[in-house]
């Protein structure tokens, strides 16, 4: 390393900067030029569309499909899904990564255990008992079944990252008479912040791309998910494909999130860490 | 002489009812009154199905709920895959939901809904069935019973270049199997048909490609299971019809890249100019005639009948029936709006605003309808002679047996004579396993 | 914490009844405390999971009811069967179960491995400093935030016979065909959609690192490749770990993929998922029921052996590395000044 110049050093950082952007957008930008091109271009291989239409935004964002609706529940629900997630897992993660109890393994294991039944094998007796409950159509259908695939996560990521943070800032603190808790508020979540942060993200898509909850657990449009809006998208007769909205839809899914990470990113992590120099 | 088959059929169905009436006393709008099925209750019900981009189901039922302020229908969309949307409707089923009243059936999906009592047999005297082509009433019906009300068709058709069949001095498209191979020789000598390929339909392992092993044993004189669900398929004819698939694909009448193809896939090459022929359903009709310039092929095509193996072949039927849950309340209502939404001025309407197939023999001759879908006349023809896929209540095995079988027929893993030989031992263990 | 802990026991094996002096230390409130903040992790995950996991169970020991022949109509009732439904994956049927449990297992395996390869040079490519960092950090999430049923889609269509993805080889492969360019296709996708998901992790492991530790290696003399495999690596591994089990777990229920870019029913790309789907589809709920089963006792049984075997690194009831206590020092040593 010490033998490269920087400027070679630093060619070379891009090259793999660019190289990772390259590897992670090129079949976007696929998704993107066949989301402007016209509907009777879609069997279009060129690499810009022919004819530049938004043709296909308009159908998607027609009211009839209810899509902004239907990307204003997926930001509720996977908000919902994502705040509650992270806050029983961080009290749990604490407890992994910082006290001593019996069952700790057992207790990990379990949490993880829970993730790992295909949804397909749940949906039915979750319908059961939600028609039981009267929760058809609501938000909290799709959002307590979502966290049986977010909490195991998020605790096992947090329990990680907590454990990373030095014990002795927590115990220096404790000395000084903060209590338990506000050493965790004040040393650890601040020093955790990329990994909370991190954690955050991941819960919240993994919860905005879940797909078949959503579907069985509502059948009113004003209730309905992105994800299961794009599915019900069609063709003007049963065999056409609306590939050219599904593209455009997934488009207008995944750039309010890059979007809206990139201003939190900015935001939180500025904030935690101004809370941690206090 | 048919009304008293009819009026018989209809006594068995009552006693049915009246059975079933007994077994399920939950909250149910079916009531028997004197051994014969009444639908109870008016209000508020679902219609449930996917959507078309067209925008009709939408539209009529604004037209229902204005007339029925009372007994106002809600469209319940479901995704546009179709094993998703019966996935839906049988959980539905399971919870015993009334969330669901009247559903878009696949019309291959009749028998299993109706073995398993989630829909509700129908009063056939209600609906003007006579006026409708005769299989695709069938497709609604389970052992002489109705469940579900034919409310849209669709067909195959061959879809021929009708400039290079000039060109190459043939008069007429091929009736048989023969004939295409032999036009399609002569096409290919022009210097305009370089590198074009000769026929192609969906043969992706799929629906599509039971639709095409089945349409092609049809057309060569066999057939896939009997009006009773008993397989046949290990015989000659049934042979016959997988050898015009197997030998096309091995010969390259077929092109290779065609056992990836479903219907959008043939649809592509053909109006870029690839495909003298093409088997496809009358959606496509529109889309390769328009004139924007997507299309190579506007104006040089036309629609035949598919060929077979002596003389015109039969179609596989497709499109959708409406049927009644069973677990569903306002029935009165529901058989009104069945009516109304499979009515022949819906289909009309429906059909003036997206391509397809209607139920009714009169739609076929409108000269309206013709005039914007010069397809109609070949495929009341092509319904005529079709034949409705296997009609069993496990027919997800039985399409992927048939699936397995052909397609690995047409790889060429197997010969067709083994293909068919399993094929035939595996429907009849699912047969004899019912 | 455990500092006290005798770092000669073996630390996989530790469990905690095995450590009278560690439960020493456990205060009783200490208890308490965790079983307060558990709890309701516990009790969220036992509505959702626990009674749909006990109905699964209660119906795989029961057949898909018959077709009464005089009534067209099928039974009511479903047969108990007892254990039949998993006794069948021995039998006649199968071949079709264990050529989808191989594909499970061989397509998490290729795919895991290459996307935590992929991932770690994500993470250290996008550590560095440089202009534009948060726009790089926020597209490579681009993959992972499209739905997998429109990347499903996209995938297809980039496959198709016609598709870029031939016109930009210039090969002409059928990849929804049987064989192994289908398998290469499924995990080209998957690999593209999810190494996001392990680079990120990766990355928020390194950005709580302490760069004091790199100052400390510098001036010892290591080189970039010491520095990786004794520094980051280590210190980075529970984040890896975690994210390596997570997406095990994901990939060995993988469903939506291959389902949608190569078809249901196709022998070289079936998974169990597929294949418990499947049987559910054609309302055959028992045996449907018994390959959840099956693929959860599998799921469960590595992820045990995970923590088993890593364990120390995730739940961690082991000894600091001596790394740690160096990095340790070197944290008290900065809050002394």
């Amino acid at each position: 390393m010490n033998t490269l110049s920087p400027k070679l050093r630093k060619g070379l950082l891009y090259a793999g900067v660019a190289a990772v952007v390259a590897y992670c957008l090129a079949p976007f930008y696929w998704m993107l030029v066949s989301s402007l091109r016209r509907t009777a271009d879609i069997f279009s291989n060129s690499p810009f569309p022919t004819r530049l239409s938004l043709e296909n935004y308009l159908a998607v964002l027609d009211p009839s499909e209810s899509f902004t609706r239907a990307l204003l529940n997926s930001v509720v629900v996977a908000g919902i899904t994502t705040a509650v997630a992270l806050a029983l897992a961080t009290f749990t993660a604490y407890a992994m990564a910082r006290l001593e109890f019996r069952f700790k393994r057992l207790v990990l294991t379990l949490i993880i255990a829970t993730s790992m039944f295909p949804v397909v094998s749940i949906v039915v007796p979750l319908l059961k008992m939600f028609v039981d409950f009267g929760w058809i159509n609501s938000y909290q259908a799709m959002i307590v079944p979502s966290m049986s695939f977010t909490l195991p996560l998020a605790v096992w990521n947090l329990t990680a990252f907590f454990r990373q943070m030095p014990q002795e800032l927590e115990h220096a603190a404790m000395v000084d008479g903060c209590t338990r808790g506000q050493a965790f508020r004040r040393i650890i979540v601040p020093l955790a912040a990329p990994g909370m942060f991190t954690t955050a993200i991941i819960t919240f898509i993994a919860a905005w791309n879940e797909f078949l909850i959503a579907l069985s657990m509502t059948n009113k449009p004003e209730m309905q998910t992105a994800p299961v809006a794009i599915s019900k998208f069609s063709g003007a007769s049963q065999f056409e494909t609306p590939f050219g909205s599904q593209m455009a839809a997934g488009v207008l899914v995944t750039i309010p999130l890059v979007i809206m990470v990139l201003v939190f990113q900015r935001r939180i992590v500025a904030g935690l860490t101004a809370g941690a120099a206090k | 002489m048919k009304s008293r088959t009819t009026r018989a059929l209809q006594g068995a169905g009552a006693a049915f009812a009246g059975l079933a009436a007994l077994a399920a006393c939950g909250p149910n709008g079916t009531a028997a009154v004197g051994g014969r099925p009444t639908f109870e209750g008016r209000g508020p019900i679902t219609y449930v199905g996917g959507k078309d981009a067209s925008g009709s189901v939408q539209a009529v039922i604004d037209r229902w709920n204005k007339r029925h302020p009372e007994e106002k229908v809600t469209f319940v969309q479901l995704p546009t895959d179709p094993d998703a949307q019966r996935q839906q409707m049988i959980q539905n089923a399971q919870t015993k939901s009334d969330a669901y009243t009247v559903l878009a059936l696949d019309a291959v999906w009749t028998s299993e809904f109706a073995a398993h009592r989630w829909v509700d047999r129908l009063p056939e005297e209600r609906f003007p069935l006579r006026q409708m082509l005769k299989p695709i009433v069938e497709t609604g019906k389970y052992r002489g019973g109705l469940y579900a009300l034919p409310m849209s068709s669709d067909g195959g058709m061959l879809y021929y270049r009708t400039d290079l069949l000039k060109k190459a001095g043939i008069a007429r498209p091929p009736a048989t199997w023969a004939e295409m191979k032999a036009d399609c020789a002569k096409v290919k000598r022009l210097p305009q048909a370089r590198g074009m390929s000769c026929y192609a339909g969906q043969f992706q392992k799929y629906e599509g490609l039971t639709v095409n092993f089945a349409e092609a044993v049809n057309s060569a004189g066999g057939e896939v299971t009997d009006a009773k669900g008993i397989p046949h398929v290990d015989t000659p004819q049934a042979k016959r019809g997988l050898d015009f698939l197997v030998n096309s694909f091995k010969d390259g009448t077929i092109p290779k890249d065609a056992v990836t193809y479903q219907e959008e896939d043939g649809r592509r090459d053909f109006q870029a100019g690839k495909l003298i022929f093409l088997r496809n359903w009358p959606y496509a009709y529109p889309l390769m005639a328009q004139k924007d310039g997507s299309s190579k092929v506007a104006g040089h095509f036309r629609a035949a009948p598919l060929p077979g193996l002596n003389g015109p072949g039969s179609s596989s039927l497709g499109g959708h029936n409406l049927a009644l849950s069973a677990s569903a309340e306002n029935k009165a209502t529901a058989i009104d709006f069945m009516k109304f939404f499979a009515g022949q001025d819906v289909q009309r309407f429906t059909l003036s605003r997206a391509p397809g197939a209607p139920t009714y023999d009169a739609l076929y001759k409108d000269p309206k309808l013709v005039k914007q879908y010069p397809y109609l006349p070949t495929l009341k023809q092509s319904i005529l002679h079709a034949v409705p896929r296997p009609r069993v209540f496990r027919y997800g095995d039985v399409t992927a047996a048939i699936q397995q079988q052909a397609y690995a027929a047409l790889t060429g893993s197997t010969s067709s004579t083994q293909a068919l030989k399993d094929l035939q031992q595996t429907l009849r263990q699912q047969s004899a396993g019912e | 914490m455990v500092t006290t802990q005798n770092p000669a026991a073996p630390p996989a094996l530790s469990l905690p009844a095995r450590h009278p002096q560690r439960r020493a230390r456990a205060t009783s409130g200490s208890g308490r405390l965790a079983a307060l903040l558990v709890s309701p992790t516990l009790l969220v995950l036992a509505v959702v999971v626990l009674y749909p996991t006990i109905v699964a169970l209660k119906d795989s020991l029961f057949g898909t009811p018959g077709l009464n022949p005089k009534t067209g109509f099928v039974n009511e009732t479903d047969p108990f069967v007892g254990l039949q439904n998993y006794g069948a994956i021995f039998g006649a049927a199968g071949a079709r179960f264990w050529n989808a449990f191989w594909n499970t297992t061989f397509l998490t395996g290729t795919t895991v491995a290459l996307e935590t390869v992929i991932g770690i040079a994500m993470a250290l490519i996008m550590h560095r400093a440089f202009q534009g960092r948060a726009l790089v950090r926020a597209s490579i999430l681009v993959p992972w935030a499209i739905p997998t049923a429109v990347s499903g889609l996209l995938w297809r269509w980039i496959f198709n016979s016609n598709g870029v993805a031939n016109a930009l080889t210039g090969q002409h492969i059928l990849w929804t065909t049987e064989g192994f360019h289908a398998k290469l296709a499924v995990i080209i996708a998957d690999v593209w959609k999810t190494a996001p998901f392990i680079g990120l992790l990766v990355l928020a492991g390194l950005q709580v690192i302490d760069k004091e530790v790199y100052e400390a290696a510098r001036i010892d003399g290591a080189g970039a490749l010491r520095q990786f495999w004794n520094i980051t690596l280590p210190l980075v591994k529970p984040a890896l770990l975690v994210a390596v089990l997570f997406r095990t777990l994901d990939a060995l229920r993988m469903f939506d993929l291959p389902y949608i870019l190569i078809g249901a029913q196709k022998t070289s790309v079936e998974t169990l998922s597929m294949l418990a789907q499947d049987q559910a589809a054609n309302v055959r709920f028992g045996p449907a029921a018994a390959y959840a089963v099956i693929l959860f006792v599998y799921v469960f049984l590595i992820a045990l052996a995970f923590v088993r075997l890593l364990g120390a690194d995730v739940v961690g009831d082991d000894g600091p590395t001596p790394l740690r206590r160096r990095w340790r020092a070197h944290r008290r040593t900065k809050v002394a000044a």
